[in-house]
Formats: structure tokens, C-alpha cells, sequence
């Protein structure tokens, strides 16, 4: 079958699921709305984090930043997994104790200040806001690439779908189409690796086939993709340092207090019935995110071997331009990929020299996407992998919106503007609240050109800054007070937002990066995207030392801390 | 809270921290450790076609943080229960 008709059919399959599902879950109660009633299996809940966590991001940038940053991408794989470590010891199971809708919530309760509440409505809404607009482009891009429509009519079908299981079904409807987009992403992404690894080295585990000798000779893999980069004169694979050791250090760190701090994931954990099935969930979850990520470095590897050997088969024998594969050409057309014939002699000259280089373009985000077709896969396969990115980055996509939502109705005209409200009248403005999250990001989605790969970092930046900071004093410390935890967060964000614009230009408008004359990754060599770790150092000195000169907290709030120390006598989550 | 003392209550948290403590350092040896500040060292060591300090930056980090959870998990279940602070008591 043709490929076009075959992908629709799959994606087509796939959103059947989604809407299916959402009509069987819709929500009726507030706390099905927010906490899908509680009653969540951790296993289940295990696997919606997983879909909700790993985004088009994960699914179809990172194995590609890994194929052109070898080592150094190592960064993304440590970060975005060992963060959970950090959620199931340090926040999961007492923020579940504590048992509130929403993060900013236990922020109010733990430092008694609707400000503090305030802050953090303000820091989530940012730090949510940015990161599903970087979704809303992934879908865009893989409806305009595989059902050949126009990128804005994709996005539109993308919104759609999103807001007939978000709205109607809430968390508890996320829930379930979340566990089944998992189901599609993990099967698109491991099968073209299996067959990769399988055509490579012989062995089905894409995570032991790089590692593995290539099949019919005694070379190692990586040895050999080391010996062919730096043939091209690209730095050796698997030493490829970025930028510099301390950099990478702070990247991972930045990146994994992220992760324990982004309001969307820590919500998922309000959903088990108890603080012991928080802490495996945790567990879980990391399980189903390591199946792709102990995968995405082998394809990572295999991808680039494969594709600088097909542009220069054997040493000096460059491809003729006329006898490009297909692939070739179809990524050509969408501008991702470019060759420019600078020699004239109608060959293809890949090298790092950009004076001789006639490969000008070649896009990180291709490598995911033109795998299977590079591999020489069925067509089903293709279409599988199109499904796969738009599984992921709808299920994220639907858990920040609602967590954007919660904390509009449920922080801000629940708690703080308006108390007396009915939990009917609340669950009708967390819908509303919904649709105009839906429609602010699919607003937002095609205008700014260059908006997602800046703002992915300050999405971290500001929870590894701002919210991370916060949630953990109010566990880990009880003498830290309101004046100390909204100086610190406020002081964190404050750091990492101008050293991200300083770089980047004031919300990524390149012009207006202020102080363009100072060198790049000025601070310490350390580039803007690590820089969360930093701003995180900022808001617990700062907070530290305004609580040191400030009244202790009132001695309910030690009572409080004592009480969300220990698991018993958790009930579900709830309101007041 | 009312059948569990102060003292019974700090000492719990202190078991908890010790235990989170423990686990956090091998959290850093695997990842930070191996991973970034020993990684030229290790390289010299293979497991396979993989350097060794390589293979905990891109696969034996992560297979060490899912045992630490679970880990955790465990073990805090059992200390739940040695100050009868678990869920679902009678």
C-alpha cells in the first residue's frame, strides 16, 4: 500500500483510540477532573507518567542531538532520567501525602501565603506555557512531513483531538489515552531500532548491538563509527565532550532538577490511592522511560553510521548526487535537508570543513523521523514512527494543559479570587480554563519562528529555579519561612531568565540580546540551557538568608511539616 | 500523629535521611561520577565495543537510578512498618 494512505490509516487508527477512550472516562467531579479520582493503579500511573514526561522532544530530537553530539549528548540521557531518582526520594510521596490538586497548593499551605501561592501560579503557567508550544510545533511538523497537509491545518487537527479528551475527561481522561499513547510511542520507536540492530551487528537488543560487533567482521561498532567521523575530521564519537566538563556536569544537574520540579509530572503522583504506591510509581514510570531512553543511544550510533556511510560508501568514494535514495529526496523537499554542489563534480562531499562541506544542511530532527527509511523498512513501519511522534507530543502536550488549567481555576479563582464558588461552578471553570489554554498555544504554536529549542531550556530553567527550590524546603526544612521562599523564587527565576535572554534575546527575539558583546557561555563556560542548576543555587542561598533574619514560620507550619513526613493517615487527594 | 512520640517521629526521619543520603551518593558516583568526571579513566576499560566510562553515561546510569527506586521503595516499606507509620494500620 502507498505510504500516504497507509499513514493515514495508522494515525487515523490511533486517534480512534484517543476519543474512544475519552468518551468511556469522562470526568463528573472535580477530583476526577484533577486527580482522576484518585484510584489510579501504580503501574498505570507508571506508564501515563512515562507518555506524559516524554515528549516530541525525547521522541524526535534527542536520539538525533546524540547522533551529532556522541558523548556529549549524554547529557540528555542522564538528566532526563535521573531526576526521577530525585522526585521518588525527595518530593512524590510527601506531596502526595499532603494530598492537595496542585503544586502551587501545598507552596500556599507550606509557606501560609497566597503570594507564595501566587509565585508559584506564576512560575508554573511560564515554565507549562513555553513547553507546550514547543508540542503544539511537533505535532505541526509531523502532520505537514507525513500526511502532506499544510503545517497549520495539522496543528489544527492536533488541537482538536487534544481538546475532546482533555476537556471532557480531565486527568482521568489524560489518563487513560496517556497509557495508550505510550503503548504506540514505545512500539514505534523500539521496532525500526530492533531491525537497525538486527541489519548492524545481528543482535535484536538495539541497547547490546552497540556495543556489539558489526555483523560478518571483528569491529566493534563504536570503533568503527569513531575511525569514520574523525575521517571526516569530526571530533571521535565517543569522547566528544560538550563544550567543557564542568558544563556538562551543570547541564545534567540543571536538567534533572527540572524534572523533579516541572508541575506536570509531580501531579501525576496526586493520582495513586497511597504514599507507598507514589514511591513505586516513580519506579515505574523510569522503567518505561528506560526502555526508549537505554534505546535512543543505539540509535543514536547506528543512525549517523548509517548515514555518513551511505554518503561515502567506502573511504574516497563519494555518492553521485543523481543516485541519491529516495529518502534523500523526500527530506530534501521540506528543507531539513540541503546539498549544495561546491566542487561542481556532481558527488557528495561530507566533511567537517565548512569551506568544503557540500552536505549544508542536515537537521538534528531528521534522524528519528528518516530512520526506518534510511534503514530500508516496510512502509507500515514508517507510518508506525509517524504515529509514535504524535503520541508523544499529545500526551504531553494534554498533561501541561492541565495542569495550566488546575492552576487557573483551582489556584486562582478556587483559592484565592473567588473561595465561595461550588465544585460544579469549579469544574466548569477548569473546562473553560482548558479551551483557553488550547487556544493561547495553538495562538501561539506557528508565529514565533525560532520559539521551541529556546524555550525547552527556560521551561527547565524555571522549575529547576523557581518551584524545585521551593517544594524542597518546604519538605527537607521547617525554619525556612513566606519572606525567605518568595525572595528565593523570585530571585532564581530572576537569574536564569536573564542569563537565558542575555544569550538569547529578551523571549528569544534575537535582536534584543542585551550585552551581545560579552563572550558566549560567559559564566564559567556554561551554556544558558545548563544554567537552571545555577539559578537553583540562587534560590536556596537567598531563601536561606531571608529566613535567617526573619520571624521563625508559626508553629502550625512545623506541625504541618511533621505531618507530611509520615505516610500514615494519607487519605485521597483532596480540596481543604 | 497522636500514637507516634516526638522522638519516635525524628527518629523515623532520621532513618529516612540516612537511607536517602546513601542511595543519593550512589546516585552521584554512577551518574555525575562515571559518568562526567571519571569518564577518561574509565575509557580505558571496555564492556563489549563500549568504553566503560561511555556506557555509564549512556546506559549503565539509568539501569542503576530504576534499582534505586525501587530500592528505596522497598525499603522504606519495611521501615514504615518498624514504626507502625505505614497505611492501611487497623
Amino acid at each position: 500500500m502507498e505510504l500516504k494512505t497507509l499513514t493515514y490509516l495508522v494515525v487515523g487508527a490511533t486517534f480512534a483510540l484517543y476519543i474512544f477512550i475519552a468518551l468511556r472516562s469522562r470526568a463528573s467531579s472535580v477530583k476526577a477532573f484533577y486527580v482522576a479520582d484518585g484510584g489510579v493503579h501504580p503501574v498505570a500511573n507508571g506508564m501515563a507518567t512515562a507518555a506524559d514526561w516524554m515528549s516530541a522532544a525525547s521522541f524526535i530530537s534527542m536520539a538525533g542531538l546524540i547522533a551529532f553530539m556522541g558523548y556529549g549528548g549524554s547529557v540528555f540521557l542522564m538528566g532526563w532520567t535521573g531526576g526521577f531518582v530525585i522526585l521518588a526520594m525527595f518530593l512524590a510521596p510527601y506531596l502526595r501525602k499532603y494530598g492537595k490538586f496542585t503544586v502551587p497548593a501545598f507552596i500556599g499551605d507550606r509557606f501560609y501565603s497566597s503570594t507564595a501561592r501566587t509565585v508559584a501560579v506564576v512560575c508554573l503557567i511560564i515554565c507549562s506555557v513555553t513547553y507546550v508550544i514547543g508540542q503544539m510545533k511537533g505535532v505541526g511538523v509531523a502532520f505537514s512531513r507525513f500526511l502532506e497537509v499544510d503545517y497549520s491545518t495539522g496543528l489544527y487537527v492536533g488541537m482538536g483531538i487534544v481538546f475532546i479528551y482533555a476537556v471532557l475527561g480531565g486527568m482521568k481522561g489524560i489518563t487513560y489515552t496517556q497509557i495508550a499513547q505510550y503503548c504506540v510511542l514505545i512500539t514505534a520507536y523500539t521496532i525500526p531500532a530492533i531491525f537497525i540492530s538486527l541489519n548492524l551487528t545481528g543482535n535484536p537488543f538495539p541497547q547490546l548491538g552497540l556495543g556489539s560487533t558489526l555483523a560478518g567482521s571483528d569491529t566493534y561498532l563504536l570503533e568503527k563509527l569513531d575511525l569514520i567521523v574523525t575521517d571526516l575530521g569530526f571530533r571521535e564519537y565517543s569522547t566528544d565532550v560538550r563544550i567543557s566538563g564542568l558544563n556538562m556536569f551543570m547541564y545534567t544537574l540543571s536538567l534533572m532538577i527540572g524534572t523533579a520540579g516541572l508541575p506536570h509530572v509531580i501531579i501525576r503522583f496526586f493520582t495513586v490511592p497511597k504514599v507507598h504506591d507514589a514511591r513505586t510509581s516513580a519506579g515505574w514510570a523510569l522503567v518505561f522511560i528506560a526502555i526508549l531512553y537505554t534505546t535512543a543511544p543505539a540509535v543514536a550510533g547506528m543512525a549517523r553510521l548509517n548515514f555518513v556511510q551511505t554518503l561515502e560508501p567506502e573511504p574516497g568514494q563519494h555518492l553521485v548526487y543523481e543516485e541519491r535514495p529516495q529518502w534523500f529526496k523526500n527530506w530534501e523537499k521540506t528543507g531539513l535537508l540541503a546539498f549544495e554542489d561546491k566542487n561542481g563534480d556532481g558527488r557528495i562531499q561530507y566533511t567537517s570543513d565548512p569551506a568544503v562541506n557540500e552536505m549544508v544542511k542536515v537537521d538534528n530532527d531528521i534522524m528519528v523521523l528518516a530512520n526506518p527509511e534510511i534503514a530500508q523498512l516496510p512502509n507500515w513501519v514508517i507510518a508506525l514512527v509517524a504515529a509514535g511522534g504524535l503520541a508523544a507530543a499529545l500526551s504531553t502536550a494534554a498533561g501541561l494543559l492541565l495542569t495550566i488549567a488546575s492552576a487557573i481555576s483551582h489556584d486562582l479563582l478556587k483559592g484565592i479570587i473567588a473561595p465561595g464558588i461550588s465544585d460544579r461552578q469549579e469544574l466548569m471553570a477548569g473546562r473553560l480554563a482548558m479551551m483557553a489554554a488550547i487556544a493561547g498555544a495553538g495562538y501561539l504554536g506557528p508565529t514565533p519562528p525560532d520559539f521551541p529549542a529556546g524555550t525547552v531550556a527556560l521551561a527547565f530553567g524555571l522549575a529547576a529555579s523557581s518551584i524545585f527550590p521551593a517544594l524542597m524546603m518546604g519538605i527537607f526544612s521547617q525554619r525556612v519561612n513566606k519572606e525567605g521562599a518568595i525572595a528565593g523564587m523570585v530571585a532564581g527565576i530572576s537569574v536564569t531568565l536573564l542569563y537565558v535572554f542575555q544569550h538569547k534575546g529578551v523571549m528569544f527575539v534575537a535582536s534584543t540580546a542585551f550585552l551581545g558583546d560579552m563572550p558566549p557561555n560567559w559564566f564559567l563556560g556554561i551554556e544558558p540551557n545548563a544554567f537552571g542548576a545555577v539559578g537553583a543555587m540562587v534560590n536556596f542561598t537567598v531563601a536561606f538568608a531571608v529566613s535567617a533574619v526573619t520571624a521563625r514560620p508559626p508553629e502550625r507550619i512545623r506541625e504541618l511539616v511533621e505531618h507530611v513526613r509520615i505516610p500514615a493517615g494519607a487519605g485521597m487527594a483532596e480540596d481543604h | 500523629m497522636s500514637d507516634l512520640s516526638d522522638t519516635r517521629a525524628r527518629a523515623y526521619w532520621k532513618r529516612n535521611l540516612a537511607l536517602m543520603f546513601k542511595l543519593l551518593l550512589i546516585w552521584f558516583v554512577v551518574s555525575f561520577g562515571c559518568g562526567i568526571l571519571l569518564v577518561d579513566f574509565l575509557n580505558q576499560f571496555h564492556l563489549g565495543g563500549y568504553p566503560l566510562g561511555f556506557w555509564f553515561a549512556q546506559q549503565g546510569s539509568i539501569y542503576v537510578f530504576v534499582v534505586l527506586i525501587f530500592y528505596y521503595a522497598r525499603r522504606m516499606d519495611a521501615l514504615d512498618r518498624e514504626f507502625d507509620v505505614h497505611e492501611d494500620r487497623d
